[in-house]
């Protein structure tokens, strides 16, 4: 089980003092967050993209080389790296480049975008979006599993005798998760690769992300990489914290209330009731995520945002240590209990290359084609 | 013994409201017209929720700024888009019907009212806002792929002070008589609906679709 942190990389005024943060404010305390969650213990550190105010991080491979020199053992990913708006050559050749550098600690998580002139300020069209996830990926899939590839799609130019360099570390891909909110399409996409799938789980009840887990699960079983317990299962979370639940709830009320997705809408009460954002103690946030799995079964990696709606740096980072020394090594312990042989850590790049090495082993003429 | 579900939007903001009332006079009318009816010699049982709207004002506004309904909201909206017939009625608030009325119509799935059986009415001061229906109500139902019952009712304030034997007088048909026209309409569609009985998957994948894509994709 692999717990760590996400963040969009937002710009928000502080409410409490009015504070904005800089553009380069914000970049440089995203990079020492990052630092900060290896240092209090935790596994996974991802990076949203964007490409619109008030979001920073239009460029994560450059953020997360960054990190990955900084740090030793943190696995770097994304939340979400855009499948619909970047062309899939160019994501093939920044997360291979970043797997060398980082030395395999890299995954990714793809994700269509939800900010509509997006789409066209990269020449794209939204009403395409599922169709530009399924054939884009379609087509980074083989970059990093093919060698040389010849290719044509519908929406990039066609590619004959294409090699994307560097070859992905130890001809092992990065692992891959899809990230979806209430499509179909897209936790079938991720059962049919055998890849993970993602419930950002923040923003909606859980009701909601259980049934569409049900269906990739079931449909991982389908497509034959394992059975339906098997199959890689993310989710995101969300809390804050204090030793006293009250004083959680007076600090952060004022950052709920004014925070750029929610805020001016429901009570903090009942934001936190119906979602799994959990403000309070140590002992309640680890007593609503260790009950995660009671929902969504056994999974492999939790994230957890701690740093939007203007939290300021201090803030956020005593938010670390408390999530890193007080929560996290606990819900490890709950989540490892009863916790059956079968199912599988979460995804590492050794891992990967073992599974590889043995798949190769046993049957190389199935493998070999494969192997970059 | 056959059930039918009727589903009906109340968006009066008063309480009591005259939108309210029209409502149920309506709903009343759709009922009677069913219990009277059977289908394969057995009676209709008619069920029927009426979601008054101001009681879920605040989630209606949640769910437009958090993208999710409240666990109560969400319940109103699956006796709603499940139904057989839906009878809808909104206050005309400045030429149209009224914000709370459209709102709880934009957190629903557009797909979600498909196939309805739709009887659409209206309150407002005076008659001269009755078109409202026809230009604003009716257009927003064709939208959702709803069937639209051809009589709308719109009661103004006139109309609830107004006696039967005024259709004879102005060779207009009261309110009652509007009423009961259009609930003969609706109650029609209903009997023959088979909408609340039907299961939807929500994961349905669109035809034809591949997660390898269709353009070239080996």
């Amino acid at each position: 089980m692999q717990f760590g942190i996400f963040t969009v990389g937002d710009v928000t005024t502080d409410p409490t003092d009015g504070h904005t943060p800089s553009e380069n404010e914000r970049i440089k305390n995203i990079l020492t967050i990052a630092q900060k969650a290896e240092e209090v213990g935790l596994d996974v550190f991802a990076l949203g993209e964007h490409h619109n105010e008030p979001f920073v991080p239009s460029s994560p491979t450059t953020m997360l080389g960054y990190v990955a020199a900084k740090t030793s053992t943190l696995l770097l990913s994304t939340a979400t790296t855009l499948i619909t708006t970047n062309d899939p050559v160019k994501i093939a050749e920044d997360y291979a480049m970043l797997q060398h550098v980082a030395d395999g600690r890299v995954d990714l998580m793809m994700g269509r975008g939800n900010t509509g002139p997006v789409y066209p300020w990269f020449g794209k069209d939204i009403r395409e979006g599922i169709p530009l996830a399924i054939e884009n990926y379609a087509l980074l899939h083989r970059l990093w599993t093919e060698h040389t590839v010849d290719w044509q799609g519908k929406f990039r130019t066609p590619l004959q005798g294409f090699t994307s360099t560097p070859r992905p570390l130890d001809g092992v891909a990065p692992f891959v998760w899809h990230g979806s909110i209430r499509s179909p399409e897209i936790a079938e996409q991720a059962a049919f690769y055998g890849d993970g799938f993602f419930a950002n789980n923040i923003f909606w009840p859980k009701e909601h992300y259980m049934k569409l887990i049900g269906y990739y699960r079931n449909r991982f079983e389908h497509y034959g990489h394992g059975t339906a317990e098997q199959a890689i299962v993310g989710l995101g979370g969300q809390a804050f914290m204090a030793k006293n639940s009250q004083d959680a709830v007076n600090q952060f009320r004022p950052y709920f209330d004014n925070a750029p997705v929610y805020g001016h809408g429901p009570s903090m009460e009942d934001f936190t009731e119906q979602t799994p954002l959990t403000v309070g103690s140590p002992q309640q946030v680890i007593d609503r995520y260790a009950s995660m799995r009671e929902h969504f079964g056994d999974y492999q990696r939790q994230l957890f945002l701690m740093d939007h709606a203007g939290l300021p740096l201090k803030t956020v980072l005593e938010q670390l240590d408390i999530l890193g020394e007080e929560v996290v090594p606990v819900l490890r312990k709950e989540m490892a209990k009863d916790r059956p042989a079968s199912v599988p850590e979460g995804p590492t790049h050794a891992a990967l290359v073992a599974k590889r090495d043995a798949a190769f082993a046993s049957a190389p003429e199935l493998v070999e084609g494969q192997v970059a | 013994m056959t059930t039918r579900r009727i589903a009906v939007v109340s968006a009066g903001l008063s309480q009591p409201s005259s939108t309210r009332l029209l409502a149920d006079r309506l709903t009343e009318a759709v009922v009677r017209r069913l219990r009277d009816e059977s289908i394969d010699g057995e009676p209709i049982d008619v069920q029927v929720d009426v979601i008054e709207l101001r009681d879920y004002a605040q989630d209606v506004t949640n769910n437009l700024i958090t993208g999710f309904a409240s666990p109560r909201l969400d319940q109103a909206i699956e006796k709603v888009t499940t139904a057989d017939g839906l009878i809808a009625v909104t206050p005309i608030f400045t030429t149209s019907y009224s914000g709370l009325f459209k709102s709880f119509i934009d957190v629903l799935d557009p797909q979600s009212l498909t196939d309805m059986s739709v009887l659409i009415g209206a309150t407002g001061g005076t008659e001269r806002h009755s078109l409202a229906l026809d230009y604003a109500m009716r257009p927003l139902f064709s939208y959702l792929h709803t069937t639209v019952v051809p009589t709308a009712v719109y009661a103004a304030s006139s109309d609830w002070g107004a006696v039967d034997a005024d259709s004879s007088a102005s060779g207009q048909p009261s309110l009652a008589g509007r009423i009961e026209r259009a609930a003969g309409e609706l109650a029609a569609l209903i009997r023959d609906s088979d909408r609340s009985s039907r299961v939807v998957d929500p994961f349905a994948l669109p035809a034809g679709f591949s997660p390898v894509g269709g353009y070239g994709a080996q």
